[in-house]
C-alpha cells in the first residue's frame, strides 16, 4: 500500500514524516528522536490501536492496524509500536486492560514457552525478545494445567540479559523466575502459541513489505541520480533489471503480507486457510527481504554499505525481523507439515481456498 | 513514491466457489469417462476437440463477453477460477485457450459487426481454435522488426512472408497475426505494422510443423504465398498496430497458465513424501507452497484490478516474471527434494515419468509470451528508469 487509505494510517505517516525523518534521525548518534516520536505517537493513540476502547485503548480495527505495521515498516522506525501493539491485542483477548507505556510480548520465538505454576507464578525463558530492554510491561502467554493463560507482568521483575538484532535494535532474553504477574487471566478457546507467532509473524511481514517498498523507491531514486561511464546507472539494462526483480520481491512481500493480515482480519477462527496464509507470508516475505535488500545494496555501492547512508536502517531490519515470531525455516517446516498430513490432493483446494 | 505497485487482498465472491465445484465436478466426470488422464501433463499437443464443445456447452469459454455474441457476461474473476481448475487438473485446454483468452478479446474490440457475430459464438461453442501470429524468423521478442508483408490489392491485401513459433498453427481456424503494411518512419520505428485475421486452412497458407526438446509438435512455421485477406478482416487502424498491443498484455500476462504450468510435480512429490515427512522435505515443500500461495494471490488481485477496469500492466508483468522464473525452476527444486523419496512410495514412477517431462518443458516457460528480459524492461519502465 503505497498510499495511505485510512485515518490511523494517515495519522502515523505524518507524525513519522514530522519526527522520524530518514536521515535526521540516521544523523542523530544520541537517539533524541526517540522519545518525542514516541509521545506523539502515544498521543495519537497508535501503539494502543488494537485495545478497545473500555480496557484503555484506542480500538481501531485489525484491518486498520494492520496496515499501521506496514506505514511503521516503510519508515522502519526503531520505536517498540508493534510491539506495543501486540502486547494489547494479547491482553485483550483476555479482556485485560493494558497500561501505559511501551510494552512486549513473550514469548517471541514459537520454541520458548512461560510455564504458569500452581501458585499463580510464571518461570521460563524468552530469546529474542524485541525492545525487553526498554518495555514498562510484557504481555506474556503462559502454559499451565490448565491451558494457556494471557498474563500483564512489571517488566522490573524480570531478568534481562541485552542483546542487539541484525538491525541494531534491541532483542533481548528474559528471564522469568517464578513471576507474580499484575494480572493473570485463562486465554480464549482456540488461542495458544501457534496463534500469537502467527500474529507476530504478519505483523512482522507487513513491516517486511513496507521496509522493501521504501528500499525500492530509494535505489531507483538513487540510480536515476548517480552517473557512471557518463551516463545514469538506471539506463544501463543490468541494473534495470536488478530493480525490476527488487519490484517483484517488494511486490510479492507486499501481495503476501496484506493478504494475511486480510485473512486474519476477516476470519472467524485460525483454521488452515488462515494458517497458510500467516506462515506463508513470514516465509515470502523473509525470502524477499534477503533477495530485495541484496538487489538495494548492489544498486548503492559503496556509500550503501556505509552508516552515514540510510538504506541500513531498512535493509538490516527487514532482515533482523526475518527472525521474530518464528523464522521462516520454522514456519516452512510447519506448513509442509499441515500440507502432508492433508494430503497431496487436498493442496489445490488449501491454496485455492480464497 | 516511486513505484506505488498495488496488490489489494482480492477475495473471490461467493458466486465463484459455487462454479467452481461445477468444474470440479465437471472434470472429474470428465477424467472418469477416461477423456484425458490428471497425471499426465503431455496435452501440449493432445487435441480434443469434443472436449472443447463440452466446455463451451457449459458456458465456460468467453464468459466476460456480451451476451449477443455467446457471452454470459460473467467476471474475470469468475473465468479466473475456471482457468485455473481446468489447468491444475491437467485438462486438454489447448483448442479453446487462446481464443478465450486472447483473440476474442481482440476481436471484440476491432473486429466488424458481421466478423463479431460470426466467429464470437463460435469461440464460446468450443468449436474453433485459434493462433498468434507474431514472431517471425528474424523478428521474436523485437516485435517491430516484422517483414512479411500485406499489400494492397483490390478488396484486400496479398501476404507472402513467413510466421514461425506458431503454436497450434498446425489445428488453428484463424490466426490473429501482425503484417507490414508499410515501412516504419524515422520518428516511429513501430508504425507500419497491422493486426489482421487470417482464415487457415486454405491455399496459400503452408503449415510446417517444428520438433520441440519435448518431443512434441506443438509449435509451427506458417509460410504464406500470394495469401488473400479480405479488407473486412483487418483488426483495428492501418499501420497502427502498435497503438493496440499494450492492453491486452495485462490479461496475457497474469493469469494462473503463468504460474502452474509445472504445478502437477508438486502435487506428485507431497504423495510420495506421505503424511509424515522428514524437516528436509517437510521445509522444501513449505516453501514451495507458501511461494506459490503468494503468486496465485497477487495474480488474483491482478484480475480483480482488471475487473475493476484498471489496466495494471506493471502488476502483471511482475506475476509474469516471479511466476515463469517459479514454474522453471519447480521441477528442479521437486527434484531435489525427491532425491530421498523411498523407492517404495507408490507414485515413485509417476513422479519421474512427469518430472522427465516437466524439466524438458522448463526451458521454454521464460521465453513464451514475453521473454523475461522484455517482461523486465516494462517493469523497469514502469519504475520510471526508461
Amino acid at each position: 500500500m503505497a498510499e495511505s487509505d485510512n485515518i490511523v494510517v494517515e495519522t502515523a505517516e505524518k507524525i513519522f514524516a514530522d519526527l522520524a525523518d530518514p536521515q535526521t534521525i540516521n544523523n542523530d548518534k544520541k537517539n533524541s528522536w526517540q522519545a518525542p516520536l514516541w509521545q506523539a505517537l502515544s498521543e495519537a493513540g497508535l501503539p494502543l490501536s488494537w485495545v478497545p476502547d473500555d480496557l484503555g485503548g484506542s480500538g481501531a480495527s485489525l484491518a486498520d492496524g494492520f496496515a499501521l505495521l506496514n506505514a511503521a515498516g516503510r519508515f522502519a522506525v526503531a520505536v517498540p509500536l508493534a510491539e506495543t501493539m501486540l502486547a494489547g491485542w494479547l491482553l485483550a483477548q483476555a479482556k485485560i486492560a493494558s497500561p501505559e507505556g511501551e510494552m512486549t510480548v513473550l514469548p517471541a520465538s514459537p520454541r520458548d514457552r512461560i510455564t504458569l505454576d500452581a501458585d499463580g507464578s510464571l518461570s521460563g525463558r524468552a530469546r529474542g525478545v524485541p525492545f525487553a530492554k526498554t518495555a514498562k510491561h510484557f504481555a506474556v502467554l503462559a502454559h499451565g494445567k490448565d491451558g494457556a493463560s494471557i498474563a500483564l507482568v512489571d517488566a522490573g521483575k524480570g531478568r534481562i540479559e541485552s542483546g542487539l538484532n541484525v538491525g541494531y535494535d534491541h532483542s533481548d532474553t528474559v528471564t522469568l523466575d517464578k513471576v507474580q504477574p499484575v494480572t493473570l487471566k485463562a486465554a480464549p478457546k482456540g488461542l495458544d502459541q501457534t496463534t500469537l507467532m502467527l500474529m507476530g509473524g504478519v505483523a512482522r511481514s507487513l513491516q517486511i513489505a513496507g521496509a522493501l517498498e521504501s528500499m525500492l523507491d530509494i535505489s531507483v531514486r538513487y540510480s536515476n541520480e548517480r552517473v557512471a561511464f557518463e551516463k545514469k546507472i538506471s539506463k544501463f539494462q543490468a541494473v534495470q533489471h536488478n530493480l525490476a526483480r527488487l519490484a517483484g520481491e517488494s511486490a510479492a512481500a507486499l501481495a503476501a503480507a496484506t493478504s494475511a493480515a486480510d485473512a486474519i482480519a476477516n476470519a472467524e477462527a485460525f483454521n488452515d486457510e488462515v494458517y497458510l496464509e500467516a506462515a506463508s507470508a513470514k516465509i515470502r516475505c523473509a525470502e524477499a527481504a534477503e533477495k530485495g535488500g541484496a538487489i538495494a545494496h548492489q544498486v548503492h555501492g559503496a556509500i550503501g554499505f556505509t552508516m552515514e547512508h540510510i538504506l541500513h536502517r531498512y535493509s538490516l531490519r527487514a532482515l533482523a525481523w526475518r527472525d521474530d515470531f518464528g523464522s521462516e525455516s520454522h514456519w516452512a517446516v510447519e506448513l509442509g507439515k499441515l500440507v502432508a498430513s492433508r494430503g497431496a490432493d487436498e493442496l489445490w483446494p488449501l491454496v485455492a481456498s480464497r | 513514491m516511486t513505484a506505488a505497485l498495488r496488490f489489494d487482498p482480492i477475495r473471490l465472491p461467493e458466486k465463484c466457489e459455487q462454479l467452481r465445484k461445477e468444474v470440479r465436478a465437471f472434470l472429474a466426470e470428465e477424467i472418469a469417462a477416461g477423456t484425458f488422464d490428471p497425471h499426465k501433463p503431455n496435452r501440449e499437443d493432445t487435441d480434443a476437440p469434443e472436449f472443447s464443445r463440452r466446455v463451451g456447452a457449459k458456458g465456460w469459454l468467453g464468459m466476460t463477453w456480451p451476451k449477443k455474441y455467446g457471452g454470459q457476461e460473467r467476471s474475470f474473476l469468475e473465468r479466473y477460477v475456471v482457468t485455473e481448475e481446468m489447468r491444475v487438473a491437467n485438462a486438454p485446454t489447448r483448442r479453446f485457450f487462446v481464443a478465450d483468452r486472447q483473440s476474442g478479446p481482440v476481436l471484440l474490440k476491432y473486429a466488424p459487426e458481421h466478423i463479431k457475430m460470426d466467429i464470437l459464438p463460435r469461440i464460446c461453442r468450443g468449436e474453433i481454435c485459434f493462433a498468434i501470429g507474431m514472431s517471425e524468423p528474424n523478428s521474436g521478442s523485437d516485435l517491430f522488426a516484422a517483414k512479411t508483408r500485406a499489400t494492397k490489392t483490390d478488396g484486400g491485401y496479398l501476404i507472402n512472408g513467413t510466421k514461425i513459433w506458431t503454436s497450434s498453427a498446425h489445428i488453428a481456424d484463424y490466426m490473429i497475426a501482425i503484417f507490414r503494411t508499410s515501412q516504419p518512419t524515422k520518428e516511429n520505428r513501430r508504425h507500419g505494422l497491422t493486426q489482421f485475421l487470417v482464415k487457415m486452412k486454405q491455399p496459400g497458407i503452408k503449415v510446417n510443423p517444428i520438433g520441440q526438446i519435448t518431443g512434441q509438435y506443438e509449435f509451427n512455421e506458417v509460410v504464406f504465398t500470394d495469401f488473400f485477406v479480405p479488407d473486412d478482416h483487418v483488426l483495428g487502424e492501418v499501420d497502427g498496430a502498435w497503438k493496440q498491443a499494450t492492453s491486452e498484455l495485462a490479461y496475457e500476462r497474469s493469469g494462473p497458465e503463468r504460474f502452474l504450468e509445472t504445478y502437477y510435480v508438486l502435487t506428485e512429490l507431497v504423495r510420495a513424501v506421505g503424511p509424515n515427512p522428514d524437516t528436509r522435505s517437510a521445509e522444501g515443500i513449505g516453501r514451495l507452497v507458501a511461494q506459490l500461495h503468494t503468486m496465485r494471490r497477487m495474480s488474483v488481485s491482478v484480475a480483480g484490478m482488471l475487473q475493476a477496469g484498471k489496466e495494471p500492466v506493471v502488476e502483471a508483468s511482475i506475476v509474469k516474471d516471479i511466476g515463469t522464473v517459479w514454474e522453471q525452476q519447480l521441477p528442479h527444486r521437486v527434484r531435489d527434494l525427491a532425491a530421498f523419496v523411498e523407492e517404495t512410495a507408490t507414485n515413485r514412477e509417476t513422479l519421474e515419468r512427469q518430472l522427465d517431462f516437466a524439466i524438458k518443458t522448463a526451458p521454454k516457460l521464460t521465453i513464451q509470451g514475453g521473454t523475461t528480459e522484455v517482461l523486465r524492461g516494462i517493469i523497469a519502465r514502469g519504475l520510471g528508469l526508461r
